[in-house]
């Protein structure tokens, strides 16, 4: 209930700034582009290099995405109110984040095999290609916004968030590209997936209390 | 920041903070609020409920119009943001036509009272209002003494920092040194 | 419980602690660094030239100690940061702040004799294997530790913050372990294990046995220095450290 009218009220600031929710999905289209361009059409080099290249462009983009969750919250006075009066927070901060992943995570997922396509990824990788990032980008939108929690208030750039941030991906893009690679060559990809999927169960699980917390801090300036 | 302060606020009471500017009035308001964490000393707050803050950021978000930021609010508190009860709170604070305009196209006043009529749809027995009177005209000032005043008749408590004299007969008094 | 509390309180007093780890430190620098000098001159001129790798694999005696230091000083980290934020111990703060750069320099040279001994071995300073590549995530993970708290004012505030990062990192050193090891796979299997029967000849490992000890003895004896350090800055404004300081200018404190 709380969750539900949290990623609502989210939803709609998120469809009444359209433009500026379309960044990530611009941004991963973009960072695409000038991938296949930089390595040219040689269809030999491309091809796997595209199916992981495609999962570093997602976290990127999830990244970037993460980095800015909290700040007009923080300005606005708003996310002080809603860690008064959450009850509790971390209902209210997982609604937050559900909201966010289905603004800049979402779209990443659906588009991913059009890029597949582009960067002509072997088709055979592209489902599992799909179905990591549905699995992945929630973990990766999680602990970004941990990091942004920690950070939120401070009036630093992106960077800070990607030091912070970046290290503790590795593991869901070791997995997701790992899964979409074990794919493309013709094998099956399942325990890969299913150790997404332990993360993303352990992220949903910590994360909002972390991020809770870490916003508690923001507060006390 | 501040040192031995100690008071005891009953329900009905309304206390004015008062004090220079740095004198610390927005901390202690925000340590009682529990955004945060006072370095020595305690706070209590009785009753289940948490204290409603008004403080300087106004607490709404300018996409939204003052009738989805009161929904917003309540439903974060688990009650059901019944739209009748939320109308009838914009009104008493003067928001009878510009409840469906998002709110960064209301004035500076507005956007005021957009806040202020969370003290009329809340329920929280204890207010910790920090500068209620910012951005407001002569009638918003009214506004907000006679909801508070109502609400110590009815039982509530208020704690109040301002610059200015509420010329409230009955209120307590507190003052922070520089 | 309680005894437990009252002894974790006792500990948080950064004064006590103070006071009761002087000659603790005095005894660790002496014991990590003669170990240090026994096992490296022990090592380097008297263990036997590997049947591989000729004396190129004398490195481990550096290598191993600091690598397996660059995870514990981590996984410390972790645990201050628990215990600062359930107990609110001031301390563990402290040892968070000195520990990460510590730590970082440590993972630091980990990184560099890897990659030293990677060139005869390997025939590349740097190979994208998995222990390499998860001993320089955790490289980052130290650095993001000190990055943020340079970022956050105020101490307490920067502190705690430190301390959730800690814990989230320390929690994602072993899944980050176990998916780099899944995914590359090039290095040699562990050469130092407490558990396992050691793979090479004894006179190769003791050594290494009595290097990691001194290591650990000597990072213990420079973290506590610097905690040491922390607690008199931190404490300035207290009666107990003027007085200490005025006893240590006069000769008579130290």
């Amino acid at each position: 209930m709380i969750a539900l009218a949290q990623a609502g009220r989210d939803l709609r600031i998120a469809f009444r700034s359209r433009g500026e929710a379309a960044h990530p999905l611009a941004f991963f289209a973009l960072a695409a582009t000038l991938f296949g361009l930089g390595l040219g059409s040689d269809l030999e080099t491309l091809g796997l290099v595209a199916v992981v290249a495609i999962w570093v462009i997602a976290l990127l983009s999830c990244m970037l995405a993460a980095e800015s969750l909290f700040r007009r919250d923080f300005e606005d006075g708003t996310l002080e109110q809603m860690l008064l009066h959450g009850r509790p927070v971390f209902l209210a901060v997982l609604g937050k984040l559900a909201a966010h992943w289905c603004v800049s995570g979402l779209p990443l997922v659906l588009f991913a095999p059009l890029v597949g396509f582009m960067l002509q990824a072997p088709a055979q990788a592209l489902p599992v290609l799909t179905l990591s990032l549905l699995i992945g980008t929630p973990t990766l939108t999680m602990v970004g916004a941990v990091a942004a929690a920690l950070t939120a208030g401070l009036g630093r750039g992106g960077l800070l968030v990607a030091l912070i941030a970046l290290p503790l991906y590795v593991p869901v893009l070791v997995f997701g590209a790992g899964a979409s690679v074990v794919a493309a060559s013709g094998l099956s990809a399942l325990p890969q997936l299913l150790w997404l999927l332990a993360m993303l169960a352990a992220a949903v699980t910590f994360a909002p209390f972390a991020v809770g917390f870490a916003l508690r801090l923001s507060q006390e300036y | 920041m501040f040192q031995g302060i100690d008071f005891d606020l009953e329900p009905g009471e309304l206390m004015e903070v008062h004090g220079p500017n740095g004198s610390g009035k927005t901390t202690l308001l925000r340590c009682i609020a529990g955004l945060f964490k006072e370095e020595s000393g305690h706070v209590d707050v009785a009753g289940e409920e948490r204290p409603l803050y008004l403080g300087h950021k106004p607490g709404l978000s300018l996409l939204l119009t003052p009738l989805e930021n009161l929904r917003w609010y309540l439903a974060l508190q688990g009650r059901e943001p019944r739209r009748e009860d939320c109308l009838s709170a914009l009104r008493r604070v003067g928001l009878n036509g510009s409840h469906l305009v998002p709110c960064r196209s209301l004035s500076a006043g507005q956007q005021r009272r957009a806040a202020l009529a969370r003290l009329v749809a809340s329920s929280a027995p204890l207010w910790l209002l920090d500068e209620p009177f910012a951005a407001l005209d002569e009638s918003g000032r009214e506004i907000v003494l006679s909801i508070a005043q109502a609400h110590c008749h009815g039982g509530g408590a208020v704690v109040c920092a301002t610059h200015e004299d509420l010329g409230l007969a009955d209120a307590r008094r507190l003052e922070l040194a520089a | 419980m309680s005894r437990l509390g009252a002894f974790v309180h006792r500990l948080g007093s950064p004064r006590w602690f103070f006071d009761m780890t002087k000659p603790w430190l005095a005894g660790l620098a002496i014991i990590g660094i003669a170990l240090l000098i026994v096992g490296t001159v022990w090592g380097l001129v008297f263990a036997p030239e590997d049947y591989q790798q000729g004396n190129s694999f004398r490195i481990i005696y550096v290598h191993v100690p600091t690598a397996h230091l660059a995870e514990a000083l981590y996984l410390a980290m972790g645990v201050a940061g628990v215990v600062l934020l359930v107990w609110r111990m001031k301390l563990a703060d402290m040892f968070i702040a000195v520990t990460a750069p510590v730590g970082m320099a440590i993972t630091g040279v980990a990184l560099l004799t890897g990659a030293i001994w990677g060139k005869p071995t390997w025939g590349a300073w740097w190979v994208w294997d998995a222990r390499t590549t998860s001993v320089l995530v955790l490289f980052f993970l130290y650095l993001g530790l000190m990055v943020l708290r340079e970022a956050i004012p105020g101490r307490e505030r920067a502190g705690r913050a430190v301390a959730v990062l800690a814990i989230v990192g320390t929690v994602n050193v072993p899944i980050i372990k176990y998916s780099v090891d899944w995914w590359l796979t090039l290095h040699q299997p562990s050469s130092f294990s407490l558990t396992e029967q050691p793979t090479m000849p004894v006179e190769m490992w003791l050594p290494l046995l009595v290097n990691v000890i001194g290591f650990y003895c000597s990072v213990a004896a420079v973290v506590l220095a610097g905690l040491r350090n922390e607690i008199l800055e931190r404490e300035s404004d207290t009666v107990w450290v003027r007085d200490w300081l005025q006893r240590a200018q006069s000769g008579s404190g130290s």
